[in-house]
């Protein structure tokens, strides 16, 4: 978020002797649990010799934290995880305990739980897109000179953003670590006045949306122009664009795996230096995230987000990680396309009071829902009294890391000729592509040039 | 008048606090206007030596932490922790009740000796160092974080409710969550969020901490009354560190 602050262009370039035939680049900040990353480049004559993304952020153990706590408090606490993506962390979680302790919901319960997790979707792409990558593409170092520079831009990004935290807190009570996503129930229901409010909004939305597009759309030329084909994982159902519910959809499989299976797909390890774990499949690295997802059900976007996929020419550009960014905005046009619908179904089923009664067992189950980030896995396991006895969660930065360091191999040898601004730029602009988390992103605003050093001094 | 020098820091937390300071929307914009905002993020504090005041997000848990909280101590004339993490420990201080063995082993199994994924117990803020004021909760409640820079701007002490959340519940006109059979930390908690879990059909978790002063005999009859012990009050308060 210091995004908001606008850096002082040139302090960070100090001693930075460019066009040097040996460079250590380091991109350095601190760490989150969704994944803070430092990224290390040095070129020694004029080849790569490394090129590590590293994360060493503050571990919080979460799946040891849960351990003892009654199947009541998971979501309270694992929401904490992100708070970005609370909604997500919570889906994912009261999900994975319905499907221990053998509990099910109405399809009152279920629809409201989509509706609250479209409204996430929205308000962290908009994010993303806006207040992070849209300075990038101005050549601006934060979005408060963009606010000067293109007021009409950063107002749609607010007045979006805004809509998305509002449908946010009308569903779950909280924009941040919502209240009333529960197992077995939603514990507060939002009235029919208040849909059709929201529902007018979003339809009315729909032309600050379009200009949004045209004004990031405008601006695609400054993506940077770079492929690599990967492996991409993410919800599949079928028949839909998943984001809440599925099997676990790659490029590389056939055939989808089971959720219960999902340990499978993940094969997590301890990555040297990070504190989050790495993940890989079929190949030696995977992606998650919109970009995933178009790539596995972009047949399945609504209307305005497949109509914002073609005129983006996101296609053409499918294995370009810096388009994930334009994948995010063709999935806020199927949001704006879906969320009115689906409140159409709600108000038409109309809304009545639930309590039922809900009788822990012992089981262990798993929950699965895509975060904005890319797919999210947590499992649990709960003894007879419905105490956790286990959990095991995997997120989507961590998924993504492997991935991100691929990108930078084959990325680093193509740019190192490039001034050490500019290698510093792309770096940060392809981690920030990955949509990380908020704070990660602005993280890579704190740039160290240690400088073109000698090779031997470089080894300290 | 010269503008306050703000800076924002982080430490073990969601960062959802400062995800609320961005959510303010036009409000951070007017907010800029009367502050310089000269810091939000590790990564640019070398470049400024001194700030008026330091808002402080997330808990601490490495001896690297300790270090930088301790500098950024020497360098704020005020600091101020906002939300549970940086208040009481939030959520993290979960583990300080286990082994933290075990918590390793749990997490990374066999790669938990790695010297790089050594941490120790959580701590609040105030437990490593002096905190002029805390804005509590998890997350923080926008409006109040907003008063509050307000004030301090304007040179005024700011005040937090000394109320429990039942008087805001009650305000709400909602129906008692004892009513419902379940344990609410209402009776206890500091006031400021307009009772928003109960308001949803949750019972309070505390997690704005306790009121200064609670009426702690109030609160024993209210358990008794609905057939409920301490312990699992006490139970429930361990969830955001109080």
């Amino acid at each position: 978020m210091s995004q908001l602050i606008e850096t002082r262009p040139g302090e960070d370039d100090r001693g930075a002797a460019s066009d040097a035939k040996s460079k250590h680049v380091e991109v350095h900040h601190v760490t989150r649990v969704e994944g803070h990353g430092s990224v290390v480049l040095d070129v020694d004559n004029g080849t790569v010799s490394r090129i590590a993304w590293q994360v060493p952020e503050a571990p919080r153990f979460f799946e040891a934290m849960v351990v003892g706590k009654d199947w009541q408090d998971i979501q309270t606490i694992v929401s904490r995880i992100c708070g970005i993506c609370s909604i997500s962390h919570s889906l994912a979680c009261i999900k994975g305990v319905e499907a221990a302790l053998g509990l099910e919901v109405s399809e009152q319960t279920d629809r409201l739980r989509r509706l609250a997790h479209m409204s996430e979707l929205m308000q962290s792409h908009v994010l993303h897109i806006g207040y992070l990558v849209a300075p990038d593409l101005l050549g601006q170092p934060s979005v408060v000179p963009v606010a000067k520079s293109h007021p009409e831009l950063v107002g749609l990004v607010v007045s979006l953003h805004r809509l998305a935290n509002r449908w946010s807190d009308l569903v779950t009570g909280r924009t941040t670590h919502p209240i009333a996503l529960q197992p077995g129930r939603m514990t507060h229901l939002p009235s029919a006045a208040e849909l059709i409010a929201l529902q007018h909004d979003l339809e009315t939305a729909r032309k600050s949306y379009w200009r949004l597009v045209e004004a990031v759309g405008g601006l695609l030329g400054g993506l940077p122009d770079f492929e690599r084909p990967t492996e991409y994982v993410g919800l599949v159902d079928g028949f839909g664009y998943a984001f809440y519910d599925g099997r676990i959809g790659s490029s590389d499989a056939q055939v989808p795996l089971p959720l219960d299976h999902f340990e499978q797909a993940c094969n997590e390890y301890v990555a040297q230096d990070s504190t989050a774990k790495w993940t890989r499949w079929h190949r030696d690295a995977y992606a998650v995230g919109a970009r995933a997802r178009y790539n596995l059900n972009g047949q399945h976007l609504s209307p305005l987000g497949r109509q914002v996929a073609q005129a983006a020419g996101l296609e053409a550009h499918k294995h370009n990680p810096y388009y994930n960014t334009v994948a995010q905005l063709a999935e806020l046009g199927h949001i704006m396309d879906r969320g009115p619908e689906l409140i159409d179904e709600i108000l038409a089923a109309g809304l009545s009071p639930e309590r039922p009664k809900l009788e822990p067992h012992a089981g262990e189950g798993v929950g699965a829902v895509e975060a904005p980030r890319g797919i999210l896995f947590h499992r649990y396991a709960f003894d007879a009294k419905g105490r956790c006895e286990k959990a095991n969660l995997v997120i989507p930065t961590n998924q993504n890391h492997a991935n991100i360091q691929k990108d930078m191999e084959a990325l680093a040898p193509t740019i190192i000729d490039r001034p050490e601004s500019e290698i510093t730029l792309l770096l940060e602009m392809l981690v920030r592509a990955y949509d990380p988390c908020v704070s990660c992103s602005t993280h890579f605003l704190d740039v160290h040039f240690v400088g073109a050093k000698a090779p031997s001094e470089e080894r300290d | 008048m010269k503008k306050p020098r703000v800076a924002i820091f982080d430490f073990a937390g969601c960062e959802g606090c400062q995800l609320q300071i961005v959510n303010l929307e036009e409000e951070l914009l007017s907010l800029i206007e009367i502050v310089d905002v000269v810091e939000w993020r590790e990564g640019m504090s070398e470049k400024n030596p001194k700030f008026d005041i330091a808002l402080i997000e997330g808990s601490i848990t490495r001896p690297e932490d300790e270090e930088r909280l301790r500098d950024i101590r020497a360098r704020a004339k005020v600091l101020v922790t906002i939300g549970a993490c940086a208040g009481t420990g939030g959520v993290n201080k979960l583990r300080n009740h286990m082994d933290q063995k075990v918590v390793g082993r749990t997490v990374y199994g066999a790669d938990a000796d790695k010297s790089f994924l050594q941490v120790g117990t959580v701590r609040a803020i105030d437990e490593v160092v002096p905190v002029d004021l805390q804005i509590p909760g998890c997350p923080i409640d926008g409006r109040e974080f907003t008063r509050v820079v307000r004030t301090l701007v304007l040179g005024g002490e700011p005040h937090l409710p000394e109320h429990p959340v039942c008087v805001e519940c009650k305000r709400a006109n909602n129906v008692c969550r004892y009513e419902y059979g379940e344990v609410c930390l209402g009776p206890i908690t500091r006031a400021g969020c307009g009772a928003r879990c109960p308001s949803f059909g949750m019972w309070c978790f505390g997690c704005r901490g306790k009121v200064t002063d609670p009426n702690v005999d109030a609160a024993h009859t209210v358990m008794a009354s609905y057939g409920k012990t301490v312990e699992e009050l006490e139970q429930r308060l361990a969830l955001f560190g109080s």
